[in-house]
């Protein structure tokens, strides 16, 4: 009798790299940041993650089953997509509004497309902009103030200290007086107090780095992010392009136009660190799915994010722009891979 | 700027080569029967011209090649025709084979002469004697050689390269060759730069092998024309452009052929046997073929004449080891999974590896995420993702803009994809079909 031996396609051996495999070190690249932010902010924190990442798993396999897909709803994609909604909401929201997130973020940003791989825009940001802008009240109010002595502690007249807890938010107060001096006149004591404003958020690099500031749960602490986005970098899950030339491009227009004195006098360290530009430009601009495969292309698609971004937050009527630019730039990315294809080798 | 000796992208698959890299090469004895393929090379079938009964000789023509772009083939031992037929071919399907019983004598047709000296031979004597051993290229392709050693007037080549990168994993027959007969193969060089008038010769070896590097270079310490070029270890540095590319910075031309940058490239293999053609008329009959993997008792090195069963081969390694599950002709990258072990060796055969169990294990395809792993190692700089997609989806004209026919199936995408998807799979369809369209359309 013959011997019988399996058939396949070469090559016969493939790297031990898999889908979950990614997707659970990206999931574990987001840990750092969400213990940072328990701290930061209470256990509550915990249960809003918690929530998100239950929804997003239950949303995909009741999704998979109903469209009778094989059930791959713990692959870990569905994992990082509700970890994210809720690193995007602030802490203080009430349970239900990740659990919406989650479920939009899942069902209209991916399933609806044909689940992982074919889904046009990162799924927590759709579950992002469905909350933004449905529930714009328990989004940007930023309830709770951490630690004593940190930027949201100070106080200034004519200056919503409720909903203006997060730096940038008050940055962009400030800067909307400063820039206007001249309707401001009869106002001498509120343009000191933006002057001072304006430099205690420039000094408040340790704040935002550690993330004593307000704002959304995981988009505070720069340095526990960075620290995931380390990781995934050294494993090669993330590239550092993308990263690279948003935040890059980010912080030149900040310097450029961010300044209240006039051209090149902003302060790009504070607009890097503040907001979620490092969440944004590490963890969710680098979404595979979503983002070119080209080279030429991952560079335009990192730099159009940090122009859009510029754009939103220097002049356009929202503080924050980072969700945004990438979810717009989520769209152009089947074009920009059509036109910055590779050189052939040997090509012309 | 600093000098890589390679080429953009690539990937780096386990090596694997460990089991065999240190065995000499062994002889395998000669079977009791032996298949020849009439079709072993790139080009028009051989014509047989014995018939089922006849007796034949060791090295005796059996089958006369067809044309310019053809070998012959030769009987690899003495004895007696028992079949010219179908028979199952290593590169699928079915094909006109000729089949010998062995009379164990294994009496040549005629005596091997002394070696001749090279010099007093002119060019077309020595192409002759390549055309006639049945020589085609070792390293798997399996182009005639003596086609390639003439190009047309309009293409000078001023480079010869021996290629002894060996980038395949678990593969060594190469390595071992240039470890024990490395004059040969510099001799066979040297024949191969005189045909064409080259002045310039590079042995592109990996730097995995310093034992091959350091015996080739001793070698031709005194000899100006040739010299030995370690190369960075990457998969496929062995492959033809991306190899002139990390020797000479010269980039083949998108459908071109490596003459058109002023180069050609050999297997060592190639050149040991055109040495051993020309000087002393010894046409190709045996070749080197790593016999290796987790399926494989004993690996080894071997030699063995081209027509040998890969059953034989595999029992003279002490057989196969109870988890074996597949069986391939050739490295794990691009090799050919195997039916049946009643294949025999051809001329193009480096290797037999055979799996177990848990490398045969097949992984579900999974949706592509876009990681673009497959675009950052395609060593063609293509998007094989994309390219594959539109094969998919039936897009063949689409895929073929966007480079289908410049893959060279190196199969670095199908390795490293996450999702497991066969992309070079696709490619190669989406080829098959174009070809079958172009061919309609004519």
């Amino acid at each position: 009798m013959d011997r019988s031996f399996y058939i396949s396609p070469s090559p016969h051996i493939k790297d031990s790299d898999s889908i979950p495999h990614i997707m659970y070190w990206v999931v574990g690249a987001l840990i750092p940041a969400g213990i940072g932010s328990v701290v930061i902010f209470g256990s509550r924190v915990l249960w809003i993650i918690a929530i998100a990442v239950v929804v997003s798993i239950m949303t995909e396999w009741i999704c998979q089953l109903i469209l009778k897909r094989p059930v791959r709803a713990l692959d870990g994609s569905a994992i990082i997509t509700g970890i994210l909604v809720a690193y995007n909401v602030p802490a203080e929201v009430s349970w239900w509004i990740p659990a919406v997130g989650a479920f939009v973020g899942i069902t209209l940003g991916k399933m609806v497309f044909g689940g992982l791989g074919y889904n046009p825009m990162n799924p927590a940001l759709i579950g992002r902009a469905f909350l933004t802008a449905s529930w714009p009240l328990q989004m940007t109010v930023f309830q709770t103030l951490p630690a004593n002595g940190t930027l949201s502690g100070i106080d200034l007249e004519g200056i919503d200290a409720i909903s203006s807890a997060t730096p940038l938010n008050m940055f962009s107060q400030v800067r909307e007086i400063l820039l206007n001096v001249s309707q401001y006149s009869d106002r001498i004591d509120l343009i000191t107090q933006a002057q001072v404003v304006e430099t205690r958020l420039y000094d408040s690099t340790m704040n935002l780095l550690l993330g004593k500031i307000g704002g959304c749960i995981g988009e505070t602490s720069v340095v526990l992010l960075l620290f995931g986005a380390a990781i995934l970098m050294y494993k090669r899950i993330i590239g550092w392009k993308i990263p690279f030339f948003f935040v890059g491009t980010v912080a030149f227009f900040a310097w450029l136009f961010g300044g209240t004195r006039g051209i090149g006098t902003g302060n790009p360290l504070f607009h890097v660190l503040s907001g979620g530009l490092i969440l944004g430009a590490f963890f969710m601009a680098t979404d595979m799915v979503t983002s070119p495969v080209t080279f030429r292309g991952r560079i335009f698609f990192g730099i159009g994010c940090g122009v859009l971004t510029s754009v939103i937050r220097l002049w356009g009527g929202y503080p924050e722009g980072v969700s945004y630019s990438i979810l717009l730039m989520n769209l152009a990315t089947p074009l920009i891979d059509r036109v910055t294809l590779p050189k052939k080798f040997g090509g012309k | 700027m600093f000098k890589t000796n390679s080429f953009r992208g690539g990937t780096h698959p386990p090596e694997d080569k460990s089991r065999t890299e240190h065995l000499p090469i062994e002889n395998v004895p000669i079977p009791e029967k032996i298949l020849i393929p009439l079709q072993q090379h790139i080009g028009a079938p051989a014509e047989p011209v014995v018939e089922k009964g006849a007796g034949v000789k060791t090295g005796q023509v059996i089958a006369k090649s067809n044309g310019f772009i053809s070998i012959p083939a030769h009987a690899t031992c003495s004895g007696t025709v028992t079949a010219v037929d179908l028979f199952t071919h290593p590169l699928g399907n079915r094909m006109l084979a000729i089949e010998i019983e062995n009379d164990g004598k294994d009496e040549w047709e005629q005596k091997q002469s002394r070696a001749l000296s090279i010099r007093s031979l002119k060019k077309d004597e020595m192409l002759k004697r390549i055309q006639e051993a049945g020589i085609a290229g070792m390293g798997g392709a399996a182009f005639p050689t003596h086609v390639k050693l003439s190009p047309p007037e309009d293409k000078p080549v001023d480079i010869i390269l021996l290629n002894g990168a060996e980038c395949e994993p678990c593969l060594t027959a190469d390595h071992r060759l240039m470890l024990e007969q490395p004059d040969l193969i510099i001799q066979g060089m040297r024949i191969m730069m005189k045909i064409l008038g080259v002045k310039t010769g590079i042995i592109g070896i990996e730097r995995n092998k310093p034992d091959a590097i350091d015996t080739i270079t001793e070698r031709v310490r005194k000899v100006k024309s040739i010299r030995v070029l370690p190369l960075k270890v990457k998969y496929p540095q062995g492959a033809e452009k991306q190899l002139i590319k990390a020797a000479t910075g010269r980039e083949v031309p998108c459908g071109g052929l490596p003459m058109d940058v002023g180069c050609l490239v050999h297997n060592v293999g190639t050149a040991l046997a055109v040495a051993e053609a020309v000087s002393v008329k010894k046409p190709l009959i045996e070749r080197i073929v790593t016999v290796t993997g987790n399926g494989i008792a004993k690996p080894k090195n071997c030699r063995v004449r081209i027509g040998t069963s890969f059953r034989h081969i595999i029992e003279f390694c002490g057989g196969y080891t109870a988890n074996a599950s597949k069986l391939i002709s050739g490295g794990p990258m691009m090799g050919i999974a195997q039916v049946t072990d009643a294949v025999p060796v051809i001329k193009g055969t480096s290797g037999i590896l055979v799996l177990d169990r848990k490398q045969a294990f097949l992984r579900k395809e999974n949706p592509c995420i876009g990681c673009a792993r497959c675009v950052d190692v395609c060593p063609m700089n293509l998007v094989p993702n994309r390219i594959a997609a539109f094969v998919e989806y039936q897009k063949i004209d689409k895929a073929r803009r966007l480079g289908l026919i410049d893959c060279i199936e190196c199969g670095s995408c199908s390795y490293i994809c996450p999702a497991k998807r066969n992309l070079v799979h696709y490619i190669k369809l989406g080829k098959a079909v174009w070809n079958k369209t172009q061919k309609k359309a004519q």
